[in-house]
């Protein structure tokens, strides 16, 4: 399976790489990593008539991290932020997923904003940009738009990304709680593989371990990944046991709307959402506790 | 429609090569088809089963799911550039034929770029961490083991040379 014939080039700025997709519009599809834009035009699912090659752009590659928030560029390869220990430190669900996608030699390639901007609903770094509330700049030739991840994700592989803009920069938020937990979990029927339910959490404690602070959300399991900030509110305040842990997961899964396909029933993927909620919640309560 | 070619030089295996491709030639059909270079395997040309790994700029990569084009500049390693320097096997490359890590040799390319890649990062690696580095890489034949063993015993033997 090969790719059907394209023209190629090379954008070596921001604003030129905004200008061709002015000037080619719908016809044009933006190279970042290829992870899934690659196989896609081998399977001959896309036809695009020019590639737009993004990777020789170093301003979409930068790291910054700040007391308040992680910013990367989109370009950003999902093995730099994987090893960055200072996003690690600030940012700790993305260094969990990152190690739920793909393969190595995928994430060397692969971006953190291709991945987001190819919006698939089992992708684990599109959940990790809802539990987190991550912005997402959005840049045209002459505009520029952040949009907050709950608004950006429009379908399954859809976004509010229009024919002539790029995504240009990632904004994740640190919780400066000093007690602050994450895990992050899937399961998938090989390492690696798509997840057929993936679930992430974030909590913070205070000093007697009451939450004072959640966020949690599940893929897989829907046309996009969802974050559920008001059933995470109902966490704030409480000791978290296995009830309470409970209640919420499940009530989760109740609001989820999976379907079925080869991989799994609707009833299975709901099901996991319950268990896999449960562990990642459970799991991020004891790690904000262990915080000293 | 008449497709434009696109001149390229890329650093392959310590030389500079340069060639004329169209845009949708991938990495791994111009090492192979154009530079002949065909130690590097095409499986599955969508990015599932590793035979097609090389190293792009020092990094394990997936040749299949990159365009020659976007070679142009960088450097490229396939398994014909892990010999040593006089033509013989690397010690990794022995490794495998002495643990019986290979049985049809259709992933092993793929397998030690992998396993190289790894011990470049990490000349001490776990058995988890060999398990970890080869898990984008599918072999039918050997169910792995030997593999790993073949992996872990280069990363030993690459410990006392270095001592």
């Amino acid at each position: 399976m090969k790719a059907p014939p394209f023209e190629y080039v090379r954008a070596t700025s921001v604003e030129e790489a905004c200008a061709l997709l002015g000037q080619y519009g719908d016809g044009a599809k933006v190279l970042a990593g290829g992870q899934n834009l690659v196989p896609m035009m081998a399977f001959r699912l896309l036809h695009p008539s020019w590639l737009i090659d993004i990777n020789e752009i170093p301003a979409l590659k930068f790291v910054a991290v700040e007391t308040d928030v992680v910013r990367m560029g989109a370009c950003a390869r999902q093995c730099d932020i994987q090893r960055d220990d200072a996003i690690a430190a600030r940012a700790p669900l993305l260094r969990q997923a990152l190690s739920f996608v793909g393969h190595a030699q995928t994430r060397n390639r692969g971006t953190v904003g291709g991945s987001l901007a190819h919006a698939d609903p089992s992708a684990e770094l599109p959940l990790v940009a809802q539990v987190l509330g991550a912005s997402l700049v959005l840049r045209a030739a002459s505009s520029t738009r952040t949009l907050p991840a709950s608004s950006f994700f429009s379908g399954p592989m859809m976004t509010e990304l229009r024919p002539d803009e790029c995504l240009e920069q990632i904004h994740w938020p640190v919780w400066r709680d000093r007690k602050t937990g994450s895990s992050f979990n899937e399961i998938s029927r090989r390492h690696g593989d798509f997840a057929i339910v993936a679930a992430a959490a974030q909590i913070a404690v205070d000093d007697d371990d009451r939450c004072t602070r959640a966020a949690f959300g599940v893929g897989g399991a829907g046309p996009m990944p969802v974050a559920f900030p008001d059933l995470a509110q109902r966490l704030v305040g409480c000791r978290l046991g296995e009830d309470e842990l409970d209640d919420v997961a499940w009530d989760a899964a109740a609001a989820l709307e999976p379907d079925s396909d080869i991989h799994a029933t609707a009833a299975y993927r709901r099901h996991l959402a319950g268990v896999l909620v449960t562990r990642v919640l459970q799991s991020a309560y004891e790690a904000a506790k262990a915080v000293p | 429609m008449t497709e434009t070619l696109y001149g390229i030089s890329a650093e392959v295996n310590g030389t500079v090569r340069a060639g004329q491709v169209v845009a949708r030639t991938s990495l791994v059909d111009w090492l192979r088809e154009h530079l002949h270079l065909t130690g590097t395997h095409v499986g599955c040309e969508h990015g599932v089963c590793g035979a097609c790994s090389v190293m792009f700029d020092g990094e394990p990569v997936r040749s299949c799911l990159m365009y020659a084009v976007q070679a142009n500049g960088h450097r490229v390693t396939t398994v014909e550039g892990l010999q040593r320097p006089d033509g013989q096997l690397s010690v990794l490359q022995d490794s495998f034929c002495e643990t019986h890590a290979l049985q049809c040799g259709y992933c092993t390319p793929g397998m030690l770029i992998a396993a190289q890649a790894l011990l470049d990062a990490n000349p001490r690696p776990t058995e988890h961490e060999i398990r970890e580095a080869i898990s984008g890489n599918l072999c039918r034949c050997t169910g792995y083991q030997q593999i790993v063993e073949a992996i872990a015993l280069a990363a030993q033997r690459m410990g006392e040379d270095a001592t």
